[in-house]
């Protein structure tokens, strides 16, 4: 287990460092590092393009890397070819063989690796029961639902036990409700198994309900990475901010008010700043203010007025949109039990100086 | 019948079970088939269990075949050449196929077309461009004698045979596993080299199985083509490779036997059903690739012993991948398949680009090279009426039959389009059959018909036989089209006001054209190729082109022929890049 001759220390499972990869002009990664503890659930979260599926299938040995390294325990997997890397791919379309039965594709990864009959049988049903499927062994896929196809292809990957699983958008073809299932079946897995997963989305909500951590990407690099709370609560960019969750972004400059205080001046007016929250920046600069953390008619000592545009009804909350003076527009979520004001009406929006983040 | 839904209304009632309903499209092409090609083959059949004299029941004439060690050695040697022509179709065609499947969809139509242009070249020219090339003075004997070597002898044995057989055949094979090929998705394989798999495990566990529904049909096809093959053995071949079709020809020509014609008919098609049927079952492939989720009854045994030794080839494969690695190198691995391929390519293109020069040439004899250049023999060919009438007459009757074929293969592929009548796949089958019967059973059954309705030497026999072996072609060009069309669009239609011809000559014609001009492409060449009917049907001076050229060959090859074959290559090459133009600009 502990390297001899690697970099990195036995805890760190893997290891990508200045890892890039371009297509001809096109940089699909710039050079990255990356560090993933074992037993993590690591997200790699972006936009398409961001080069998020590049970094994975970098990894998992299907695309070769212009430069850069790839450490698997310590080891240097850079060059090893893809059958010989111990890594589980679970793939978008779920990519089951459709010759092979339900067991006979999750036996698969075994009998590559010289497993014997009986041993084998006993984990095929083992994986079988994991994810619940013990008595479909003997079906094809495509006689499965799409839902049973994607446990199907998770027991195939969990089977053998690879030393890191990635997962490609794996729950992209599923509809919601289902998504949802199969995302705490995921997590699930990941508990009883202490697997280290990596994850592709460009769901932002699936990344904050299962990561340990989420690796932000954008424009082929990474943008934040840190655990859900981390990078919603303090986004450190304003594509950051905007990408996760619901953002209202006052552009301005820094400057000092005549007591000395730290505000922020923008085309809709002035704002007050915490002296923590104006410590993180300098200059031009953006403020992200969530939705929760404005108040329709309420507390506060920064204002800004416009009129209400429309409301929009989530269930478990409602979310008013208001429009500013600059023709930009806010979202404010409604305190609960207040009734949604009535369109057209003006309203004054408010929040405190030491709410929201700063970012350059 | 009445029963189908047009246009998915639910109108129902009276109403729908008067209707035109679509299945009635293709009534004609059934009724069309019934008389010219099912009853004409049953004919024959029946002819075979009969006594020629008193029609009294009999199997003399089968006992004959057995008893007699000459049929019953060109019986056996005749499925012995169509299997080693099958087997050596896939053998070659398969690592082709393999590499066209995985090129740019653009490279790949140009590859393609590589092997669409001897698929399409007329077999007599095929045929009489290997006579040149492996003549005792033809091309390679040339070479081989001008570096010293001695001049094996590589025609009129089974060595000529094979060669002209497999080249006849291996388009076929390529063209029959390429569509399965570019339809297996190759994440699958990344997926298995994910899983642990080598990409020689990845090959033939996954790969190969998945790929192994259009090794059988191409097995199949070129099998079952090749037994009724008659050409290649008859001007390649030596007494030896006498083949069964070559002996029904002459039973009926010299000894008007028609019973005897008839017993060796039905061993013909009982074969190529047989073969059809072991498809479908023994082989259980559509269990192996996971087609139909058919009940693992029996099967199991053969799927596991099947895997079994496709886990051997693997083995097998890594362990040469082992030992030529350090030979071959890298880059020498990856170059491999583009290398193999070009050199297949070469093989299936070659003998249509020798013929030309000779076409050209200023000696009466078939040197290659040519000694000097002329247009002589294009004069010759020009200048005779029996070469230009046969030409003409061909003309007409490709025509004609192309017409007749794209309108009733039209309307049974609009018929069966939508179709949830479970005499659906029954038609389709019917449509398909003349593809699977051979011919010379089809042209001696009509033969027979044609004698006795006074369609013999007749210009509108050959059209009706022609239409007959040209249906399925038409057919599949247009069911492929229509396959893929959007039937909204008919709906859109109706609802603007267009009524149901409207709709038809608007929208849904216009909309599939490019699948209706393949057909009546692909008809035409069919028809133009066309020997085995017009041997029989094609009579006196009233003969086509192929047939011209097939008395011709037989007889004293000579340059004319040549010529003739640049005129007919030229023509089947020019309708071909047309109907591939149209078929690509029409999707």
């Amino acid at each position: 287990m502990s390297p001899s001759h690697g970099t990195a220390p036995p805890a760190c499972k893997l290891l990508v460092d200045g890892l890039t990869k371009s297509y001809g002009s096109v940089v699909a990664l710039q050079p990255t590092r990356l560090e993933v503890p074992a037993g993590e659930f690591l997200t790699l979260l972006g936009p398409s393009g961001s080069g998020k599926t590049t970094l994975l299938q970098m990894i998992c040995g299907l695309v070769e890397p212009n430069g850069g390294r790839i450490l698997i325990d310590g080891r240097d997997e850079t060059r090893t070819p893809v059958h010989k890397r111990d890594i589980g791919l679970v793939f978008q379309h779920y990519a089951l063989f459709p010759h092979l039965t339900v067991a006979e594709n999750i036996g698969f990864p075994l009998r590559m690796r010289g497993v014997a009959a009986s041993d084998l049988d006993r984990r095929v049903r083992d994986a079988l029961d994991m994810v619940h499927l013990g008595h479909l062994g003997d079906r094809f896929p495509k006689e499965l639902s799409g839902g049973q196809q994607q446990r199907v292809a998770l027991a195939r990957c969990f089977v053998y036990q690879p030393s890191v699983i990635l997962m490609d958008e794996p729950l992209g073809a599923l509809d919601k409700k289902l998504r949802e299932h199969m995302q705490y079946e995921i997590k699930r897995l990941h508990r009883e198994t202490g697997a280290t997963i990596i994850y592709v989305t460009h769901d932002q909500e699936e990344a904050l309900a299962m990561s340990d951590r989420i690796c932000l990407m954008n424009h082929a690099r990474i943008e934040q990475i840190g655990t859900p709370h981390d990078i919603y609560a303090r986004p450190k960019t304003a594509f950051a901010a905007d990408f996760i969750g619901v953002s209202n972004i006052f552009r301005g400059r820094i400057q000092q008010d005549e007591g000395g205080a730290p505000i922020l001046v923008t085309g809709g007016g002035r704002f007050r700043l915490s002296a923590a929250t104006a410590a993180s920046g300098q200059g031009e600069a953006s403020l992200i203010v969530r939705p929760e953390q404005l108040d329709l008619d309420g507390e506060g000592d920064n204002e800004v007025s416009g009129e209400v545009v429309d409301t929009v009804y989530a269930g478990s909350e409602t979310r008013v949109l208001v429009a500013l003076g600059d023709q930009s527009t806010i979202t404010v979520r409604l305190r609960r039990g207040m009734s949604p004001p009535p369109l057209g009406d003006r309203v004054a929006v408010r929040w405190r100086s030491d709410a929201g983040v700063l970012v350059s | 019948m009445s029963a189908a839904i047009l246009h998915g209304s639910a109108e129902g009632g009276l109403r729908q079970r008067l209707r035109f309903g679509p299945l009635w499209l293709a009534a004609p092409g059934i009724a069309f088939l019934a008389v010219f090609f099912i009853y004409p083959v049953l004919r024959l059949l029946g002819l075979s269990v009969q006594d020629a004299d008193t029609g009294a029941w009999t199997g003399d004439h089968y006992a004959r075949i057995v008893d007699t060690g000459v049929y019953f050695r060109v019986l056996m040697g005749t499925f012995r050449i169509a299997g080693l022509t099958a087997l050596f179709s896939l053998l070659l065609g398969y690592p082709l196929a393999y590499w066209l499947a995985q090129l740019p969809e653009r490279r790949r139509g140009a590859m393609v077309l590589a092997v669409m242009i001897p698929f399409w070249t007329s077999y007599l020219v095929k045929t009489f461009a290997w006579m040149v090339i492996l003549g005792r003075n033809g091309v390679i004997n040339g070479i081989l004698s001008a570096g010293g070597l001695p001049a094996p002898e590589m025609l009129h044995n089974e060595f000529g045979v094979m060669v002209g057989m497999v080249h006849a055949m291996l388009p076929l094979a390529v063209l029959t596993m390429l569509p399965v090929m570019t339809g297996i998705d190759r994440r699958l394989v990344q997926a298995a080299e994910t899983l642990g798999a080598a990409p020689g495990h990845a090959f033939w566990l996954v790969y190969f199985q998945l790929s192994l529904p259009g090794v059988a049909a191409a097995g199949l096809l070129t099998f079952i083509s090749s037994l009724g093959f008659f050409i290649v053995p008859a001007l390649l071949g030596g007494p030896q490779q006498t083949m069964l079709a070559q002996l029904i020809i002459t039973q009926i020509q010299e000894m008007l036997n028609w019973a005897f014609a008839g017993a060796l008919a039905t061993f013909m098609l009982t074969a190529a059903l047989v073969t059809c049927w072991v498809y479908d079952r023994v082989f259980g492939l559509s269990t192996l690739s996971g087609e139909g989720a058919r009940r693992k009854t029996g099967g199991g045994g053969m799927r596991k012993a099947g895997q079994r030794i496709l886990s051997a080839l693997a083995a097998l494969t890594a362990a040469a991948v082992r030992v030529t690695a350090p030979v071959l190198g890298e880059r020498g691995r990856d170059r491999l398949p583009a290398v193999y391929s070009t050199l297949v390519l070469v093989f299936l293109v070659a003998p249509a680009v020798v013929v030309v020069p000779i076409a050209f040439t200023s000696s009466p004899f078939l040197d290659f090279p040519p000694p000097g250049y002329s247009l002589k023999w294009f004069e010759v060919y020009f200048g005779s009426d029996l070469w230009l009438g046969a030409t003409l007459r061909s003309f007409g009757v490709a025509f004609a039959t192309a017409i007749l074929a794209t309108l009733v293969a039209g309307l049974a592929a609009l018929a069966l389009a939508r179709s949830t009548s479970r005499w659906r796949g029954a038609i389709f089958a019917l449509f398909l059959a003349p593809m699977i019967v051979p011919r010379i059973v089809i042209a001696v059954g009509l033969f027979y018909l044609f004698a006795q309705i006074g369609l013999v030497a007749t210009d509108l026999g050959l059209i009706i036989g022609h239409t007959v072996l040209a249906l399925p072609f038409a057919f599949v060009a247009i069911a492929a089209v229509v396959k893929g069309h959007d039937w909204r669009l008919d709906q859109a239609a109706a609802t603007l006001g267009a009524n149901r011809v409207q709709t038809l000559m608007r929208v849904t014609v216009p909309l599939i054209r490019g699948g209706l001009v393949a057909a009546f492409l692909f008809a035409f060449i069919t028809s133009f190729d066309e020997l085995t009917v017009a041997i029989f049907v094609s009579g006196g001076v009233k003969t086509t082109l192929p047939k011209q050229m097939w008395d011709d060959m037989i007889l004293q090859l000579n340059p004319t022929l040549a010529s003739v074959s640049v005129v007919v290559f030229v023509i089947v090459m020019a309708l071909l890049l047309i109907a591939e133009r149209l078929r690509r600009s029409g999707r």
